[in-house]
């Protein structure tokens, strides 16, 4: 069923640089980038690239030195209301003051459109997906690192955005919370209708999620190559990273990756 | 899934010298000890005052100054004094609290606020309250305006300073994480700014509180004719010398209690904020 449609977020020919102690750093040298309105986008690239400067670009987190970014059909400037951006640091990123609910309801309560029960009704179903039940009223930092970040995705979920942008969201968590995270972010973009942009530095975790990923070069970043990910759904941890189709796609960004390091083979050499 | 901080309050600090099992079941590494040791000073007092190693005019011995301020207790005497002083108390401190939290916010959070206050934040806050109480005077009088103004002017700049210090602290990621909700303005400085730098805010207040008690029994010690600060200059006047030390003694449990109030207080406003430091640590 997916992906499906019209581009819900363009991206135009997009620069960033930054300037620090009299130096002028590119770290996005001219972008541009179609997200098609369901879609699971991966961005990948080496440290530095620019491709969470890139992320925060499209949540209106940052402004471009030059080009655009439109959402639908308006030039983003401030975060826009139907985009959520999912942090990599979910210690630093949920309020420490607020329990799990309270946490998981701040979209709501500050969009001020839904009476108090409906927001009530929400939080609790948004806690039910992501597996939280029964912690409702834990503080943040009585959870596991897993834990957190689930409850960072019922956030940002909680408001029913059209797009959700991630970055790097599982790297800071064991391998094994991580495949779980995975599943659980597959499930919730199936059955919400979710866009979902997710950047990366781990290959395999986007060709995995993904039903396209974006390889950036090394900064000033440009996009190396764009691969629309074919896989059968749905996924699994096992059989389909045993897949030759993904083994294949993994090959290619890998290679891609590595050609714009200038890495090779030590031992071949 | 790992519950890896279950804690609701703080650790207690672990002991530098670690504590070995006593044999007489009684462990001399406690606060115990620390209420023993008043209790020691005190019998010597006791023992200073009896055998007149100062002139026992003004030194009386503790159990008689313990006497003298129980019937002053009784009689109403001390808790009508103390009434007066903690009603000006609060008056001062909380509107200085009100001031250094609003105006401490103001300047974390308007760069243009910043430049415009803290020059002259720099200027006054050095000065030493009675420096400037002749000039209160003048203005305000020798009644309550002007002891509830000494109070909170001394009150509102360690709660300004800490304030401001805490706005500038807050974690960039929680104020971009409110900004992808669409909470910006006011509400980004009432729900995320104001929460996030309280416990700087208690910081200050803690410092202020202190500061307020110095400054009330100044300003009745210069112009008052209720208070606790009052009260002991007359009794030394009058040459009343057990009620004066009463006094003083009132006060040392006056301070002993509002410290530990506000740090029950504290404890609660701020459990969260123990269990997260103690995360991230």
């Amino acid at each position: 069923m997916r992906p499906s449609g019209q581009p819900v977020l363009r991206v135009c020919n997009l620069h960033k640089s930054y300037a620090a102690a009299g130096a002028t750093t590119v770290a996005l040298g001219g972008i541009d980038l179609a997200i098609d309105d369901g879609s699971f986008v991966a961005i990948i690239g080496p440290s530095g690239c620019g491709k969470s400067t890139l992320l925060q670009l499209m949540a209106g987190l940052a402004s471009p030195t030059s080009g655009e970014v439109l959402f639908g059909t308006t030039r983003v400037q401030d975060p826009p209301p139907d985009v959520v951006y999912v942090f990599q640091q979910y210690t630093r990123s949920l309020f420490p003051w607020k329990t799990v609910e309270r946490n998981v309801a701040f979209g709501l309560e500050h969009k001020g459109t839904m009476a108090r029960a409906e927001v009530a009704a929400r939080t609790r179903e948004m806690i039910g997906l992501v597996g939280l039940d029964g912690f409702e009223r834990h503080y943040p930092w009585q959870l596991s690192g897993g834990m957190q970040q689930r409850v960072a995705i019922a956030r940002a979920l909680a408001c029913r955005p059209a797009v959700l942008l991630m970055d790097e969201p599982f790297s800071a968590v064991d391998a094994l919370t991580r495949a779980g995270l995975q599943e659980l972010l597959r499930a919730l973009w199936r059955r919400l209708g979710l866009t979902v942009v997710f950047v990366t530095h781990d290959v395999d975790e986007g060709v995995y999620l993904s039903s396209r990923v974006v390889a950036l070069t090394r900064a000033p970043g440009t996009v190396a190559i764009d691969v629309p990910i074919v896989l059968p759904d749905p996924r699994d941890q096992i059989a389909t990273r045993a897949l030759p189709a993904y083994l294949d796609y993994r090959a290619r960004l890998l290679a891609q990756l590595f050609a714009d390091e200038g890495l090779k083979s030590v031992e071949a050499a | 899934m790992t519950d890896s901080a279950h804690t609701d309050r703080p650790a207690a600090v672990p002991a530098l010298l670690s504590q070995r099992p006593s044999q007489l079941g009684w462990s001399w590494n406690t606060r115990l000890i620390g209420v023993a040791f008043i209790g020691l000073l005190l019998v010597l007092w006791e023992i200073a005052a009896v055998k007149a190693i100062f002139p026992p005019m003004s030194f009386p011995r503790i159990s008689a100054i313990l006497a003298t301020w129980w019937q002053l207790v009784v009689s109403g005497e001390l808790p009508s004094e103390l009434l007066s002083s903690l009603w000006r108390m609060f008056a001062g401190y909380f509107i200085g609290v009100a001031l250094g939290v609003a105006l401490g916010l103001l300047m974390g959070y308007v760069r243009f606020f910043y430049n415009l206050l803290e020059p002259i934040t720099e200027v006054l806050r050095p000065i030493p309250s009675p420096a400037y109480l002749p000039i209160v005077i003048l203005f305000l009088g020798i009644d309550d305006e002007m002891k509830i103004f000494m109070i909170a002017f001394a009150t509102l700049f360690p709660v300004l300073l800490n304030t401001y210090s805490g706005v500038r602290s807050v974690d960039p990621i929680q104020l971009q994480t409110a900004r992808t909700f669409g909470v910006s303005g006011r509400r980004l400085l009432t729900r995320i700014v104001l929460p996030a730098a309280s416990p700087y805010i208690f910081t200050g207040m803690r410092v202020s509180l202190a500061v307020a008690l110095i400054v009330m029994v100044i300003s009745e010690m210069v112009a008052a004719s209720s208070g606790i600060g009052s009260f002991i200059l007359s009794a030394q006047r009058g040459f009343k010398i057990r009620e004066m030390f009463a006094g003083v003694l009132t006060l040392a449990m006056l301070g002993y209690i509002l410290n530990r109030l506000f740090l029950l207080i504290e404890n609660r406003v701020l459990a969260w904020h123990y269990g997260y430091t103690q995360q991230r640590s």
